[in-house]
């Protein structure tokens, strides 16, 4: 058998639809249903309302939202839970893998070890909002050529990150890519593609 | 994490009136608050307040308390005039903590010590006071070998605190009753019986500013940082020195080393050794030496001793221009 050639992003690229956390809700209440008596299933998840709850907004890919929160929602859990954006990934949680990492005025941080409270009235941008009429950011695309992933956990905050790295210009050598990328961990160790991507991306973009 | 009362503001009396807790970038607060060991009832944003600015005033640089890592690290001023302090930063952390985290805020971190970051540990006199120390008899590879006692050897983690104690840097304090400056090396506080006082910071005070003396010393200032790892990772040891030289001879020397003590490790000894002498292999070993005089092994972290003073003959040597 021949093997598909490598992804090659036409000029019409279109980012997939965002389907994944769909399909895995789907399956998983087919699987419940298997298991699950339907007067269970039947039950509406319960809306308690949170007595520690403050109104907190929220710019988020160019779209204003206005969410009342617990003060202890970190802008991960904002974009995740509340906004359903789930591009930006909770892996360690504790500020140390950068799966989390988002722009913030076009700044890059670890949205897990902030609190939403304290972005309001700042731009965040997620890896949803990176693609632009449709058409992937040259990152994304180089990522895909390059295999910058295995298992794509990390992948969100790679490429939110290598996109403020290319802003920074701090890609002048695959050593200062690496160093400037330290604070986004992949457990596959696709770094070799991820260099690779970031390098060719700084060209697509200059 | 405990439930808290949140409030922001732009005015730094109103957050000294507060009476809350303050966060800039939470890079460590919020975290350790995640884990428990941190549980302020009521927190204050003090990210409106107008404290960002680096700039050159008498004497020296101004740097606002809230201004971010990131930008200290590449502002032009910092680097020209004062390379350790620049350095220092982007050794520090990652991209993202360095964009988030402010420098009065990175002085107001706290240890890495992994008895005071968990509470499964029952021991931790810092996190509670008199319940004892898990780390003197047991892992404490990455604690303080100067500094400690037999209530505490947790390892100040700052890069920068070491650098800018190097610099004489002073912190200017904002009270209920007014301003007072506190010297960089009087800031933090050895941990004697009361580890958990860590700063000379009274109730609701907010650090506002901190001021580094220009010198000749701090114009031919360096960082090495020596790690587990290549990049973002804590110092095992680490040493920020300068040299204000007069072809091979020292006029002055400023030495502070991180990774080895309970506060950043000034080492007025060291500089003693060096001034008014020639430059050399050998004179830079005796310095090392010094500094680590009095230095102790708890079991798992001795190898600190020799490694500091390995890290500041070598940060000498390059700061020399290839000497040793």
């Amino acid at each position: 058998m021949t093997f598909p050639p490598c992804y090659e992003p036409a000029d019409d690229d279109e980012p997939p639809d965002p389907s994944r956390r769909t399909f895995m809700i789907g399956s998983a209440a087919a699987t419940a249903g298997l298991f699950v008596s339907p007067s269970l299933l039947a039950q509406e998840p319960q809306k308690i309302a949170d007595p520690h709850a403050i109104p907190i907004s929220l710019d988020v890919n160019g779209k204003v939202h206005t969410l009342k929160l617990d003060p202890r929602t970190t802008l991960l859990d904002a974009l995740r839970e509340h906004l359903d954006l789930t591009g930006a990934k909770k892996g360690c949680d504790q500020g140390a893998c950068g799966a989390c990492t988002v722009l913030v005025d076009g700044r890059r941080i670890n949205s897990c070890i902030t609190l939403a409270a304290m972005h309001q009235g700042q731009k965040i941008v997620t890896v949803e909002g990176l693609a632009v009429n449709g058409r992937l950011n040259p990152v994304q695309a180089a990522f895909i050529r390059n295999d910058g992933f295995q298992c794509g956990y990390c992948t969100s905050g790679q490429v939110c990150s290598a996109v403020a790295l290319l802003r920074e210009g701090h890609a002048g050598s695959d050593a200062e890519i690496r160093e400037w990328m330290s604070g986004n961990i992949c457990r596959c160790g696709c770094y070799v593609g991820i260099v690779a991507a970031i390098r060719e991306a700084k060209h697509a973009t200059v | 994490m405990q439930p808290f009362d949140f409030a922001r503001t732009s005015e730094a009396a109103e957050a000294i009136a507060s009476g809350g807790r303050y966060v800039a970038g939470g890079t460590n607060l919020i975290d350790l608050m995640k884990a428990d060991v941190e549980h302020p009832p009521r927190l204050i944003d003090i990210n409106g307040i107008a404290l960002t600015k680096v700039e050159p005033v008498a004497g020296g640089v101004r740097i606002g308390a809230l201004a971010r890592m990131s930008d200290v690290a590449e502002n032009a001023i910092i680097r020209e005039h004062f390379p350790v302090i620049a350095q220092a930063l982007l050794a520090s952390a990652s991209p993202q903590i360095r964009n988030a985290a402010s420098l009065g805020g990175n002085l107001m971190q706290r240890t890495r010590c992994p008895y005071f970051r968990e509470l499964t540990f029952a021991e931790c006199n810092k996190r509670n006071p008199g319940s004892g120390c898990a780390a003197v008899d047991s892992e404490n590879r990455s604690h303080a070998v100067a500094g400690g006692s037999s209530a505490c050897i947790a390892t100040h983690p700052s890069d920068f605190a070491v650098a800018f104690a190097a610099l004489d840097g002073v912190i200017t304090l904002r009270g209920p009753n007014g301003e007072r400056q506190v010297a960089a090396t009087d800031f933090h506080l050895l941990p004697g019986n009361t580890p958990h006082i860590e700063h000379d910071l009274k109730q609701g005070e907010l650090i506002t500013s901190l001021f580094i003396p220009d010198a000749p010393h701090a114009r031919r200032s360096a960082y090495l940082k020596i790690r587990d790892r290549a990049s973002y990772e804590f110092a095992v040891t680490s040493a920020a020195v300068g040299l204000d030289l007069n072809g091979g001879s020292i006029r002055s020397a400023r030495v502070a080393l991180g990774g080895i003590g309970t506060k950043p490790w000034r080492s007025r000894e060291a500089e003693g050794v060096l001034a008014g002498k020639n430059v050399s292999a050998a004179l830079f070993r005796e310095a090392a030496e010094a500094a680590l005089r009095g230095a102790k092994d708890y079991g798992q972290n001795g190898f600190k001793i020799e490694l500091a003073k390995r890290t500041l003959v070598r940060a000498l040597g390059d700061l020399a221009g290839g000497v040793a």
